[in-house]
């Protein structure tokens, strides 16, 4: 189908163009004019004049448009005299669509002149903008791999369709892509960036900086191999390197696993926490929760009966009225889907299978670990200011986080972490799955019970827990590593943490300390920031010492102590302390230890007033309600007085 | 037409005494002479009853297949109630429960 452009509009050469385009074209057509006017005319552009205000699109949104593309904006410019649009002094379809092939042209390099618009060029990229409809433009070797990236909303769904279709023909189309398809991933850039703030719309905003530190090794390894890329890709790259991470690391997993729908994917952090309340609820993670313990729970998030009923059947696969881990964070996952205003899907998606996610389970016990260990480095490595901390962080999270589509396809956990991971980590890796996977939840436990932290005492008691052998300052260390280490992790992400509360409104009634938290722990986390960096670089010399729990507290301990002092001689003091007993320390540890101690008391000082004015309020409430039920029941009192006379009478 | 055949279930309950093992019960005396159609009566062991009203122009449904039939529907009321958050007397919501019903009905048909 060819459009012959030119008409009655103007002098403009004609306009070939090929399906895909028109498509798109039109599409995009569409948008822009569906925003100004309402009754766009989107199909096959009048031959004649068009007035204005039935097929045109307005300039705004043409602008945003135009500007999403990237281009400088002389070369928009130039667009928009060439296409004729000063001219006649709209955006007609004609007009929109030599618009759009000369900002394809231009960003293929191509001089904005007429002649551009006569060759075959592929469809134009925009991004960095919020609008669905640029992220289906790029490359055709991008979009199969994005096309199962595309965020949540279903109609997107349709889009994907036609993208593949313009796909394919964009393919047999135009050999001459093949010199375009060097910048391979500037289109990704955009398109990425575009997709994730789809997408961090909705999720929280943790995702981008969370898997940041492990993901920008994946695409320091891109940029390397795309240095043909224009000028106008690298400040977008600068920029976009957090989100970019975060869509490499979808579109590595999308194209591992080959599951096209995302919505229903439970990330990293949503496991995480899907799986500390699970532990809030039943402390063995190998066990299952009762219906009536699940339904007071999944009540809380206010959904209707039906709804959750609905969800219920979804997620119970086995139909025997109890959840295990995995139809826990199914359940969990759709309910958070439907308050964030997702339909129930018909049927159990594949990424919430309990075979899905229950090959991902093992890695996310130690995974927890793991992230208790090096939560800290994660938010401090942000930025790529130190590649070799952050390779190393990043490469073991990044064994955590393939491993869960590459057990979908290899089956072998351990497999796949050791050919993920090429450094010594995997060993530690293994070894930590290998021990007791109980240390694990022992260690994270105090961990997700201050993170989920129903209540400040539990708290305090799981801090208790963890094992007697460490003396007493180190059961406030673990209570105030677990508080520090949340700390790091919150305020890190404290839109993500807003966020990630505010998805399941009122879902586990979160209690104010967890909310309070972030703000109360903000003054110790200028301290934590210092730890990650010694954390990391310590890492390597503590991976031996991990293995049981005892040293691996006194080694977080360390961390701190190090932090504090930012000595080096610490780590090796450390080692040789956390190899020996605990008992045994040299005389600067214990000086730390003292301090260490007054901030653990005060941390513990802070949570028991939080916990305090939590009770006072719960307090004051009953006793409100104490008093009304104390009034009903004079009034019903007096009634049955005034009542008895007549019978008695 | 139903309630009186709640009727005579009931009835027959009460007149099994001891053989409540037995979990089936099969109805063919329920004719009435304008409509024909069968009732077939099933009770679980909590005393749950499934009343089945079957049209005789089918030709008649063998004894297994009812029998069958029953089976399936008992299994999928007992995924329902597996839900913490069914209420035993609500009607039934379930979707897997009525695509199972209905694909029943269709099989039959």
């Amino acid at each position: 189908m060819e459009v012959a452009a030119g008409g009655g509009c103007g002098t403009g050469p004609p306009l070939l163009l090929s399906d895909s385009e028109q498509q798109c074209y039109s599409e995009l057509f569409a948008r822009c004019a569906g925003a100004a006017s309402g009754g766009p005319g989107p199909g096959p552009p009048e031959g004649t004049r068009v007035a204005p205000g039935t097929a045109t699109a307005a300039a705004g949104p043409v602008a945003d448009l135009f500007r999403a593309s990237q281009l400088p904006p002389e070369t928009l410019h130039q667009i928009t005299e060439l296409c004729g649009a000063k001219r006649v002094g709209y955006f007609g379809p004609t007009q929109f669509y030599v618009a759009l092939k000369l900002i394809a042209a231009a960003q293929s390099g191509l001089p904005v002149r007429t002649e551009s618009i006569k060759c075959e060029l592929p469809l134009p990229r925009f991004g960095m903008s919020k609008s669905d409809g640029e992220i289906r433009f790029g490359n055709p070797a991008e979009l199969h791999g994005k096309k199962v990236q595309i965020p949540y909303l279903p109609t997107e769904k349709n889009s994907h369709k036609r993208m593949d279709d313009e796909d394919k023909q964009q393919e047999s189309q135009s050999p001459t892509m093949s010199p375009l398809a060097s910048p391979p991933s500037s289109p990704p850039h955009y398109q990425r960036v575009s997709l994730s703030h789809g997408y961090s719309k909705l999720r929280s905003s943790t995702e981008q900086m969370h898997p940041a530190p492990y993901e920008t090794r994946q695409p320091i390894g891109q940029p390397e191999g795309s240095s043909s890329e224009g000028p106008g890709a690298k400040p977008l790259r600068r920029q976009a390197s957090l989100i970019r991470s975060f869509s490499v690391e979808r579109e590595l997993q999308d194209n591992n696993s080959n599951y096209p729908d995302e919505p229903w994917r439970i990330t990293e952090e949503q496991r995480e926490y899907y799986v500390n309340q699970f532990r809030s609820l039943q402390p063995d993670p190998s066990s299952f929760i009762s219906g009536s313990v699940a339904k007071n729970f999944f009540t809380k998030s206010k959904l209707s009966i039906p709804e959750l009923s609905y969800i219920w059947e979804l997620s119970d696969a086995d139909c025997d009225g109890a959840l295990t881990l995995p139809e826990f964070c199914a359940a969990f996952h759709l309910i958070v889907a439907r308050k964030n205003g997702y339909p129930l899907p018909e049927g159990l998606p594949p990424t919430l299978q309990p075979e899905y996610l229950q090959a991902a389970f093992p890695k996310s016990k130690w995974e927890c670990a793991i992230f208790d260990s090096y939560s800290e480095s994660m938010p401090a490595n942000q930025q790529p200011c130190d590649l070799n901390r952050m390779e190393k962080t990043s490469a073991k999270d990044m064994a955590d986080f393939p491993v869960p589509t590459q057990d979908v396809t290899t089956g072998d956990d351990k497999q796949a972490l050791k050919s993920t991971v090429n450094e010594p980590l995997p060993k530690d890796v293994a070894e930590d799955t290998a021990t007791s996977k109980d240390c694990y939840s022992l260690k994270a436990r105090p961990r997700s019970r201050s993170y989920s932290s129903t209540s400040i005492e539990e708290t305090m008691k799981r801090g208790e827990d963890p094992p007697t052998p460490p003396p007493r300052p180190q059961k406030t260390h673990s209570r105030a590593s677990s508080l520090d280490l949340n700390k790091v992790f919150q305020p890190s992400v404290p839109a993500a943490n807003s966020g990630l509360l505010h998805a399941p409104p009122a879902l586990p009634p979160r209690p104010c300390p967890t909310q309070s938290e972030p703000v109360s722990e903000a003054d110790l986390h200028p301290q934590l920031n210092r730890a990650p960096s010694q954390a990391a670089e310590s890492s390597p010399a503590k991976k031996d010492a991990i293995h049981a729990q005892p040293p691996s507290k006194p080694i977080r301990r360390k961390f701190r102590s190090e932090n504090q002092t930012t000595e080096n001689q610490e780590p090796a003091a450390a080692v040789g302390g956390a190899a020996s007993a605990a008992m045994v320390k040299p005389h600067p540890t214990v000086q730390k230890q003292s301090s260490k101690q007054k901030k653990a008391i005060q941390t513990a000082i802070r949570k028991n007033k939080e916990a305090n004015a939590v009770l006072a309020r719960l307090n004051s409430e009953l006793q409100q309600q104490l008093k009304e039920v104390h009034q009903e029941r004079i009034a019903l009192e007096n009634q049955l007085e005034q009542l008895r006379p007549v019978t008695v009478l | 037409m139903v309630h009186t055949s709640l009727d005579v279930v009931d009835e027959k309950i009460s007149a099994m005494g001891k053989a409540l093992v037995d979990q089936r019960e099969l109805y063919l005396g329920l004719l009435y002479p304008t409509e024909d159609y069968k009732v077939y009566g099933y009770v679980t062991n909590s005393k749950v009853k499934f009343v089945m009203v079957v049209d005789s122009s089918n030709t008649a449904l063998r004894d297994n297949e009812i029998r069958s039939m029953f089976r399936k529907l008992h299994n999928s009321y007992t995924d329902v109630m597996c839900n913490p958050f069914y209420n035993p007397g609500d009607r039934i919501q379930s979707r897997a429960f009525e695509n199972m019903v209905t694909s029943m009905m269709i099989q039959v048909c």
